[in-house]
């Protein structure tokens, strides 16, 4: 109906024709035309980076260095999949993709284990100092990754944890504890009191009570910390690039691929693509939870 | 308290507390253990770091000479450094306000419709992706070629569009006969009078250049009372001689030429056949030149050098801002969302417009949100790093510095000066601070 109408009306203001409502109704619709335009006008100009990343790595790689992603487009019969069949025939490449998910599901786990442990601490269990110690964790936060590197890389080189995923699991895991400590316990600090002191009359332990209360009833908060925690260790670039040499995750892979052939697209384009293909399904499977830790993110 | 002390000795059973005083073990195990693996990971990664990194900042290079506080005076003298730091806080002056302000137009821009979660999803997305994949993603888009990087094809496209290339962007005369420059356009150096021909030889024209419906050149015969000529490839696989029309050589189709008179004023023009003939018929006695003006030679857009040194910190913000716009944009719209309605229509009722309406109710309304965004795009800002070592080429990375990358490149990149490396890193943890400081208010106050 709205398509059909003659545009003339389009730039009377909604207000003057309140008094009719259904051709108010077609002029706004048809006022907010330019609207959609414009929207849908920004969505490509987002869009179009990564589409041309994806294209990018399905260019052959005897046209990649010299032909646009778009000739995919004009020209769908030239994409090819070999690009991707050379980096999973890449050692380096497959080595590091597995490498990164070590590095992430470690980093993941670990520190949201640690921290609802902490959490716990803080918030059920009594002991002289409880807030204050509290306060210094969260503190911790403004602490940047930068003032930390310097002093871990010699300390990593005495301990032979330098180019070793555990030394990347347990850095990634001690800079994720703040943040993470400092949710959970305002988490864990709003489960009522009475189901706490239920299991205690009847004797659970506090472990037990840990295992048993707390954590299902946290896992809303587990699961959020948990997905931004795997994104950003995924995503990192600087922590990796210090503490890895051969033990490397993709990002620094790439990363040297372009700092030692500026031009060999053909490689990078697919590992870039499948490096940011991971976290986008995480993204896309649990949106929801994100934003919230990308608030809490800047304290990192 | 008891109950929970004692059951860590028998945590089978709940039996009953042995009446002795406990001690503090006891008292505190449980404690000791929930608490000791977070103490521990921060004490040996967070704090003992901090204390050591702020220790070595005083020292010299090698560690062992205390040296005052020299190395925080090279952060303000070494050229390096300074570009950093002034680059830095470019950064923070135009990327926070920018990302805000974009959000914030996205956001009210989508509160006017519906279908607005495709768009907030696409918008978005950037920021799942890691910001050293997107500094790759913008690295690509960013090359100087139009053929390949995205943004100066789209620059190109519309360049052409206003002024097209010329059919002979890359031709030059193939003997001195011909004179001239693109600018002003090729002049043949000939005087011309009714009855004569014309040759003017062009070389420089990559084949694929030539137009499809160029035939062989041929000289075309006198005409009386009037001039005609021919406009041809002058080259032929394997070379030829210059100045000759030989077999095997073009006409150049489709070239406008002028016939100048005495004063060099266009008298009359004209456009080559496919053997690259012309003819100008009834021409009045005189003098004449023929010439190509310059508008044949328009070079095509060559591209923009986005990542040379002057462009490349703007073009990495650019990057930046489309990694960050989806987030301001989805905070600022649930800030929006939260805006009572009845407010807005009320000032619409009393007549306001909706741009005062912005202006005045949703934008002060909207204050702490966009407050919230602003102060965490500062603190992300000031870390900037990944994007930045992405996208900027080796040759240009002084150029792009920022503090974060300077305190890597001083510290890993080669120069391995880790006095001076860590005192970066402290003058970045000083600056962040303050910032991190109101923002942990805003938390525990959110909580």
């Amino acid at each position: 109906m709205a398509t059909a109408a003659p545009p003339i009306d389009a730039t009377v203001d909604a207000p003057v024709v309140i008094a009719e409502p259904t051709s108010a109704k077609i002029v706004r619709l048809l006022s907010r035309t330019p609207v959609y335009l414009v929207l849908a006008f920004i969505g490509l100009l987002w869009l179009v980076p990564t589409i041309g990343l994806f294209f990018t790595s399905l260019l052959p790689s005897s046209i990649v260095g010299t032909t646009g992603w778009w000739e995919v487009v004009s020209d769908p019969s030239i994409a090819t999949l070999e690009n991707y069949r050379g980096i999973f025939d890449n050692q380096a490449i497959t080595s590091a993709i597995w490498t990164t998910l070590w590095i992430s599901l470690g980093a993941t786990f670990l520190p949201i284990f640690v921290a609802s442990l902490a959490a716990y601490a803080f918030a059920w269990l009594e002991f002289p100092g409880r807030d204050s110690l509290f306060l210094v964790v969260v503190a911790l936060l403004v602490v940047p990754i930068q003032m930390a590197l310097i002093p871990i890389f010699s300390l990593y080189n005495d301990l032979g944890l330098f180019d070793t995923i555990l030394g990347l699991v347990l850095f990634h895991t001690a800079f994720g504890l703040p943040f993470a400590i400092f949710l959970l316990r305002n988490f864990f600090i709003g489960i009522p009191r009475d189901l706490l002191e239920a299991a205690r009359i009847d004797g659970a332990s506090e472990f037990r009570i840990f295992f048993r209360v707390i954590i299902p009833l946290g896992l809303p908060a587990i699961a959020s910390l948990a997905i931004f925690q795997f994104l950003w260790v995924w995503n990192d670039l600087l922590v990796a690039l210090t503490f890895a040499r051969e033990t490397q995750p993709i990002t620094v892979a790439i990363f040297s691929q372009m700092r030692q052939f500026s031009s060999n697209i053909e490689l990078i384009a697919p590992a870039a693509f499948v490096s940011l293909a991971i976290p986008l399904v995480v993204f896309f499977a649990f949106q929801r939870y994100f934003v919230q830790g990308l608030l809490a993110g800047s304290v990192k | 308290m008891s109950e929970s002390a004692t059951t860590v000795e028998a945590p089978s059973g709940g039996l009953p507390p042995t009446g002795d005083e406990p001690g503090f073990f006891t008292k505190y195990g449980v404690t000791i253990v929930f608490l000791a693996p977070a103490l521990a990971l921060l004490g040996v990664w967070v704090v003992y770091p901090t204390i050591s990194t702020i220790v070595r900042s005083f020292y010299d290079r090698s560690g062992d000479d205390f040296i005052g506080i020299d190395n925080y005076r090279r952060l303000f003298s070494d050229d390096t450094l300074v570009r950093a730091i002034t680059n830095n806080f470019l950064w923070l002056l135009v990327v926070p306000f920018f990302v805000t302000a974009v959000g914030l137009v996205f956001a009210v821009l989508l509160e006017r419709i519906r279908f607005s979660v495709a768009f907030k999803v696409v918008v978005f997305m950037p920021m799942a992706i890691s910001l050293f994949a997107a500094g790759v993603i913008w690295r690509l888009m960013y090359e100087k070629d139009p053929s390949r990087g995205t943004v100066n094809a789209a620059i190109g496209v519309a360049h052409d569009a206003v002024s097209p290339s010329g059919a002979l962007a890359s031709a030059l005369p193939s003997t001195e006969a011909v004179q001239g420059g693109t600018a002003g356009g090729l002049v043949l150096d000939e005087d011309l009078g009714p009855g004569d021909v014309a040759r003017i030889g062009l070389t420089g024209i990559r084949a694929s250049d030539v137009p499809d419906d160029a035939v062989q050149a041929v000289v075309p015969e006198a005409l009386a009372g009037g001039i005609t000529g021919v406009v041809w490839r002058d080259f032929k696989p394997g070379g030829g001689t210059p100045g000759e029309l030989e077999p095997e050589e073009v006409g150049l189709p489709g070239v406008t030429v002028e016939l100048r008179d005495a004063s060099g004023r266009s008298a009359l023009d004209t456009t080559t056949e496919p053997d690259g003939t012309f003819a100008f018929e009834d021409v009045a006695p005189g003098t004449y030149r023929a010439a190509i003006g310059a508008k044949s030679f328009q070079k095509s857009f060559a591209g923009i050098s986005w990542l040379d040194e002057r462009l490349i910190t703007p073009a990495i913000m650019m990057a930046y801002i489309w990694v960050w716009a989806g987030f301001s944009m989805v905070v600022i719209a649930a800030g929006l969302a939260a805006i009572p309605r009845d407010l807005l229509e009320a000032a619409r009722t009393d007549g306001a417009s909706e741009w005062q309406v912005f202006r005045r109710v949703t934008v002060p309304l909207l204050a702490p949100v966009l407050s919230v965004v602003f102060v965490t795009m500062l603190i992300y800002v000031l870390k900037v790093f990944d994007i930045v070592i992405a996208i900027a080429p080796g040759s240009v990375q002084d150029d792009a510095n920022v503090i974060a990358l300077a305190m890597w490149r001083t510290s890993f990149g080669g120069v391995n000066d880790f006095g001076l490396g860590a005192a970066i890193a402290v003058f970045l943890f000083l600056l962040v601070i303050p910032i991190l400081a109101l923002n942990i208010r805003r938390f525990r106050s959110e909580v």
